[in-house]
């Protein structure tokens, strides 16, 4: 019987489409990651066992480790009316022009006295360079101003889910006064549950916490 | 693909002249595969691992009232003073000047652990409680740190507490500090 001549075929594979996928894939990814946006304020953050992702959307208190305080209002559609309801509330006489302005400010680091002059200045300060806002001493504490307005504009609306936004965010070098003032901010208009960004970090092994994971 | 063209434009060469032979330009994209992929494995993994964490913090109601003001066993109570440099203080039940020197300890975040989990074993848990007391110059790590044990060494939420730290207790840390040689 004659054999059959299967034609030998080479076993090369072009590997362009491959390499063209691979590469799509990677520009993909690194297009369609989010980029943290610069550090203006560098913070090295504690670390602790907690396992929940921090809120993209928030109000963040940042404690830079030479204790100056910064605010970032994360939530778009609130950060206009918060700007209009300390101006009001502090009788800081900005225009509504002025406070569009101000809007467009990701970082609040000025106490409410310098802000006029900010906005109006040609060549506004960096926010890396401001002074903070005013929290060191306990009786002009600003921040307090601040998270009254804050909780003014969230009044109506859930409680639970601003409690899940409001990020208190500061340098392991931070002494602990200036976050007993944050506390006190909080404190004082009654609100009692935050959040602290933290870094996360693997249960300890053998420790109580590891075993009940364990058991569950 | 990825071969080019090379054939040349129209010069052409005397009829003496030989041709050069035509080489292959296909190229073994193998590695670049390799490195396209390797990349992307890259990139995944380091996105996912920058993510920062939340912790919950509960704060509780100020209260003027002395009805109000919660009373703790002396029994159950340990007390843990956040100091400098790291420096962590602690004594069970009240501090009584008689007996100060032997109440009071010094350890640290490694040893504190097994401290707390021994108190957590040795105590009915109606009455325990640890009270947490930052001095002026402990910083925002230590603050998160103890809390972190707290979670660690699944301390239920309402046994442990963050109290002002009492001018005694100060004075108490500052010749500690002075006696260890912390600056």
């Amino acid at each position: 019987m004659p054999k059959v001549k299967l034609p030998r075929k080479s076993t090369n594979v072009d590997m362009t489409a491959m390499c063209d996928v691979a590469f799509l894939l990677l520009t993909f990814f690194i297009l369609a990651t989010k980029q943290k946006p610069a550090e203006v304020l560098a913070v090295q953050t504690p670390s602790s066992i907690s396992a929940k992702a921090a809120p993209d959307k928030s109000i963040l208190i940042t404690l830079t480790a030479d204790g100056r305080a910064f605010l970032t209002l994360g939530d778009e559609t609130k950060k206009k009316e918060i700007l209009e309801n300390i101006n009001l509330t502090k009788q800081m006489g900005l225009s509504p022009e002025e406070i569009n302005k101000w809007n467009k400010q990701e970082f609040i680091g000025l106490p409410l006295s310098q802000i006029k002059g900010y906005i109006n200045s040609s060549n506004p300060i960096q926010p890396a360079q401001m002074p903070g806002i005013p929290i060191k001493d306990t009786l002009n504490n600003e921040m307090v101003d601040w998270i009254r307005s804050v909780s003014n504009v969230y009044a109506g609306s859930d409680q639970t889910a601003l409690q899940q936004m409001l990020l208190v965010k500061g340098d392991n070098a931070v002494l602990y006064p200036l976050f007993k003032n944050i506390k006190q901010a909080f404190k004082k208009n009654e609100i009692y549950k935050f959040r602290i960004v933290t870094n996360g970090e693997a249960i300890p092994i053998g420790s109580e916490v590891f075993n009940e994971s364990i058991k569950s | 693909m990825a071969e080019i063209d090379t054939s040349g434009g129209g010069h052409k060469k005397g009829p003496g002249v030989k041709k050069g032979k035509k080489l292959s330009t296909r190229v073994d994209l193998t590695p670049m595969v390799d490195l396209g992929f390797l990349l992307i494995t890259f990139f995944v993994f380091t996105t996912t691992m920058a993510q920062s964490t939340a912790m919950n913090m509960n704060e509780p109601k100020d209260s003027d009232d002395p009805e109000k003001i919660m009373k703790v066993k002396n029994s159950g109570a340990m007390t843990i003073l956040l100091g400098k440099q790291d420096q962590v203080y602690y004594y069970y039940g009240q501090l009584d000047p008689a007996t100060l020197s032997e109440q009071w300890k010094t350890t640290d975040y490694k040893e504190i652990r097994q401290l707390i989990v021994d108190k957590k074993k040795s105590t009915p848990i109606d009455d325990l409680m640890f009270i947490i007391k930052s001095d002026k110059e402990s910083t925002f790590k230590n603050a998160i740190d103890i809390l972190d044990e707290m979670s660690i060494s699944a301390v239920p939420p309402g046994h442990y507490a963050e109290v002002d730290i009492t001018p005694a207790e100060e004075e108490m840390i500052r010749q500690t500090e002075l006696a260890n040689g912390i600056q």
